[in-house]
């Protein structure tokens, strides 16, 4: 344990550096530049300190770490931020992908570099605090709070479409999270305190339980996105610059799975059982609806798009299989999923920065011209199909058995779903990659530079050390998640008595 | 004879001094001292504002109960004197370059305020009526103050007609219930109802009925709306400040007080009409706004919206609503003046411009108005972290826990459409291709963009005066 307030230190550490910029003058150039180097040692800094977390990280306990508590708003409305096994590794994702955004976009961003760093550090103080807030209103105002940076940075900085994606992005989100937040005003009106370790413990009346469970998922399904409010994320990732297209992808998307598992399982454990099975329908029609849609793009980015969508549907399948396996998984295949999507969109922004193309047909044959490139680009599509030895692989193993347990049909639909987004990921592939090089533009086109390098490096390396040797990550996660199963578990217990009660 | 404590009235009595002291001035000097008399009034306010802070009185009446002090009223007289002190000091620099100095005007608001001042500390009918009077006449004629321009004195002739009407039918409601209890007093109003007490007669409850259709027009609530758009886009925009901030606040002000003081146990009688009140006002506000193509007349629908979300707070009829109605005015106001500091920045080479279209590429050309206005219309909105978020979240605290959830849920839900116009707003200045671009801002209104946006960004961090002033104030209400 450390004695100083490491959480807080890490969510505004990045404020600091949006300081640092508006402090930084002179000619657009040269503010352009030192925004470009402020921004990414901030984030490097708030990388390695962000570590410590993981380092002094307590794996036996599941109990919430690096506790800090101040009074805010009065009436038991506290600053309260703290971290468990679940939310942990979300805050190292986040801190990882953000430096490799910067540098991604280090040359792509020319125009008002300044304000467009400044949204990203903002961005990254928002995401952090999301995972670290254990108070329902700090939890939403993180929540909530992304969506202006995140509008800004696809109507500003984004493609053609813009306009239209940044607002479906807006409103999409916020209708549903204004429903989450009457829910949550309901459960502060009962239980009398916005505290989430408290309402964790708290038993909500099961019927009213539904009402509530609905009115988070009604958030949550639009975040992670699940079929059929997912409509939104192929026009958000399509427009958006592509450092905005790995946060979202990356972190955006996870918050919706991680709020299912910070509140509707455990605080509504009567609803999440009662309304799993509508969670599998909508996530084995997403797997296989949205693959099938992937499978006749035009734009690469919108193919990888709907791969999300596919693959989210898996973790949301796991989530709710309220099984070690199929939880772990949940949460294993969302940091994999966050590396390797995050990658994918990357590989995409770097030839859409050649050619300024997305359209799969006008490329064909790059790995006559782009070897190196090449390579990069086979090991994530392997990744997100999910081949052994990759991070996809473990995630989507775990998640199929923990499936398995509980019901044979969705994991039999599930693994359909697999062999889908194999057929994309590599179709894609053969279509980018190999083949002839006829297209005249692209015979001067050149391979990944030192920068591009060193952005995918980090990235290969967290792929295969989550295939390979996934213990780490595991082992922060058993003791957190066992003690979600046995909390679903007497609640449930707990709910069944009140109902037998009540006959 | 004993004569009644004038000292609990020492701050509208100052002011009535002031306004009248300042009228010589402006006779004697003429239009030369306007700007000298906008500052005397804004000292004015200032020395207001301190004898309503610190006179040491506490929840006493004078002029035989006609007239009441206490902490609901030192928080909202704060408001007013501190809303109406920026409208004059808004309206200096756009005064001077449009050609409009004249020195009746801060002369008018700072009459129109005194009626405000009276309105909130109203104990009795009577008292309301006066204060309501002084204030609205101010309003006519400030609304018609560009007498040369058409749009102007319609915009006036259209206010005057409507607003007396809505007197008529407050007046007409006060005098029903005059008729059914024999008394205008509000303690003694509320002694009538306690528990045990009377039932509320037809005829007292149609007396309520028109009450609170006069006082919705004051607040501009659906269906008493109509004239805010015409209004606000036809008279001056400092004018349009003026009007968006105080007298809101003291309508709203008024409202509350006459409803939970007098008629607080009579709660299940008037709670549907305030509730059918703010959902139309909340929808009305939402949707109409979108296809404003001027932006003082979307502020007008902007602002409709925003009282129906205040009213929420009332519907709920309880501590907690107080305190989220409290709260959200204060918040309002704030970001009002730096919704109207920005608009009144919006001068090009040949003059002001309205046009919202006008706006395009603001964050280029401007970035830290851009930056300010972005600010505003995000809290407008009620996206955390901004202040306005907190203006929403208390109140619908108060309607979830008063039982009213699809209430709530429609609030937030108009809120979600209402969020799209502000959306707009901010693409406009940021997403779409530079216009002709404004004139460099004035000192002053930057000082208050940024002081009012400062306010916006920071509240989150430091929330806990204004809460405890809103407690504090609600909790006189219900003692």
């Amino acid at each position: 344990m450390l004695d100083w307030p490491i959480l807080s230190t890490v969510t505004f550490l990045p404020l600091i550096g949006v300081v640092l910029i508006l402090l930084t003058s002179g000619k657009e150039e040269s503010a352009a530049r030192n925004a470009r180097w402020v921004t990414l040692w901030t984030t490097l800094f708030t990388f390695v300190i962000s570590l410590f977390i993981w380092i002094n990280f307590d794996n036996n306990t599941a109990a919430f770490q690096f506790v800090e508590k101040s009074s805010w708003l009065g009436n038991n409305i506290n600053y309260h931020m703290g971290v468990d096994g679940i939310s942990m590794l979300f805050i190292i994702l986040t801190t990882f992908l953000m430096p490799l955004c910067i540098l991604a976009s280090w040359e792509a961003i020319t125009v008002r570099v300044r304000e467009y760093m400044i949204a990203f550090l903002i961005m990254e103080c928002l995401m952090i605090g999301v995972f670290c807030a254990l108070d329902m209103v700090l939890f939403y105002l993180f929540f909530e709070a992304g969506l202006i940076p995140m509008f800004l940075i696809i109507g500003i900085w984004g493609g053609g479409q813009r306009v239209y994606a940044s607002f479906k992005f807006f409103l999409y989100t916020l209708i549903g999270s204004v429903l989450m937040l009457v829910a949550m005003l309901t459960m502060y009106f009962i239980a009398g305190t916005t505290d989430i370790p408290t309402l964790i413990d708290f038993n909500f009346d099961p019927h009213l339980q539904l009402w509530l469970w609905l009115a988070f998922f009604a958030s949550f399904a639009v975040k992670v996105p699940m079929w059929p409010v997912h409509t939104w994320l192929p026009d958000a990732h399509v427009q958006a610059p592509t450092a905005g297209s790995v946060i979202l992808a990356g972190v955006l998307l996870k918050m919706g799975g991680y709020g299912f598992l910070r509140f509707s399982i455990p605080m509504f454990p009567e609803g999440s059982e009662y309304f799993a099975p509508l969670v599998f329908a909508l996530s084995v029609v997403a797997i296989i609806y949205t693959s099938l849609v992937a499978l006749v793009q035009k734009d690469m980015k919108k193919l990888i798009a709907y791969s999300s969508v596919a693959h989210m549907g898996f973790i949301t399948i796991g989530i709710f299989t309220f099984t070690q396996q199929g939880l772990e998984g949940g949460i294993l295949q969302m940091i994999s999923h966050g590396i390797v999507s995050g990658a994918l969109f990357l590989c995409v922004g770097v030839i859409y920065d050649r050619m300024h193309t997305r359209e799969i047909a006008r490329y064909g044959g790059l790995v006559n011209r782009m070897p190196r490139y090449a390579v990069i680009f086979m090991i994530f599509t392997m990744a997100t199909i999910g081949l052994p030895g990759t991070s996809g692989f473990v995630g989507e193993f775990l998640i199929l058995i923990g499936a398995y347990q509980v019901n044979t049909t969705v994991a039999f639909l599930a693994t359909i779903g697999v062999i889908l987004g194999a057929a994309y990921s590599l179709w894609l592939y053969r279509r980018v990659v190999f083949g002839e090089l006829v297209k005249e533009d692209l015979k001067n086109i050149m391979d990944v530079g030192r920068r591009e390098m060193l952005v995918f490096a980090p990235l290969i390396l967290v792929a295969f050390w989550i295939g390979i040797y996934p213990e780490p990550f595991l082992n922060v996660m058993h003791a957190s998640v066992i003690n979600l199963m046995d909390q679903h578990e007497t609640a449930m217990q707990a709910s069944k008595t009140i109902l037998n009660a009540a006959k | 004879m004993v004569l009644p404590d004038f000292s609990i009235a020492l701050p509208e009595i100052f002011l009535a001094c002031a306004a009248m002291a300042l009228l010589m001035v402006g006779a004697y000097r003429g239009n030369k001292a306007t700007s000298l008399i906008c500052w005397l009034s804004v000292l004015s306010f200032f020395i207001a504002g301190l004898l309503v802070q610190f006179d040491g009185y506490n929840n006493v009446t004078t002029f035989d109960g006609l007239y009441r002090d206490d902490a609901y009223g030192v928080f909202m007289k704060t408001l007013c004197l501190g809303a109406s002190a920026f409208a004059i000091i808004m309206s200096i620099d756009f005064n001077k370059r449009e050609k409009l100095v004249r020195f009746e005007f801060p002369i008018l608001i700072l009459i129109a305020t005194l009626g405000m001042m009276v309105m909130i500390s109203a104990n009795d009918l009577m008292t309301m009526y006066m204060g309501i009077e002084l204030m609205s006449l101010s309003l006519y004629v400030t609304a018609a103050f560009k007498r040369d321009s058409v749009r102007s004195t319609e915009a006036g002739l259209k206010y005057f007609v409507l607003g007396a009407l809505s007197s008529g039918m407050l007046l007409y409601g006060v005098s029903l219930i005059y008729g059914f209890t024999g008394t205008t007093n509000f303690d003694v109003l509320a002694g009538l109802f306690t528990s045990g007490g009377e039932e509320a007669g037809i005829g007292l409850l149609v007396g309520i009925v028109f009450m609170v259709a006069g006082l919705a027009f004051k607040v501009s609530a659906v269906p008493f709306h109509m004239w805010t758009p015409d209004v606000y886009e036809g008279v001056p925009t400092p004018v349009t400040a003026f009007f968006a901030a105080a007298p809101k606040v003291a309508a709203i002000a008024l409202f509350l007080r006459v409803f939970v003081t007098p008629f607080g146990d009579l709660v299940e009688q008037w709670q549907q009409i305030i509730v059918f009140v703010s959902i139309a006002s909340m929808i009305l506000g939402a949707f109409a706004a979108i296809n404003q193509k001027n932006i003082k007349r979307l502020m007008a629908y902007s602002s409709i919206g925003h009282i129906g979300y205040a009213l929420v707070g009332l519907a709920a009829g309880t501590e907690e609503g107080v305190r989220g109605v409290l709260i959200y005015m204060a918040i309002y106001v704030v970001m009002n003046i730096g919704t109207f500091a920005c608009i009144l920045s919006m001068r090009q080479r040949d003059g002001m411009v309205e046009d919202i279209s006008e706006l395009a590429g603001l964050s280029k050309s401007q970035p830290w108005m851009a930056f300010f206005f972005l600010i505003f219309m995000f809290s407008l909105a009620g996206i955390p972290p901004l202040a306005g978020f907190f203006g929403k979240f208390y109140i619908f605290i108060a309607a979830v826990n008063a039982g009213l959830i699809p209430l709530a849920v429609i609030g937030l839900v108009t809120s979600v459409v209402g969020a799209y116009y502000y959306l707009r707003i901010v693409k406009i200045m940021y997403f779409d291709d530079p216009a002709e671009g404004f004139e460099p801002t004035s000192r002053t209104q930057s000082i208050i963009m940024a002081a009012s946006g400062l306010f916006i960004v920071f509240f989150v961090i430091f929330p806990g005066p204004l809460l405890e002033g809103a407690q504090a104030a609600a909790a006189v209400l219900f003692s």
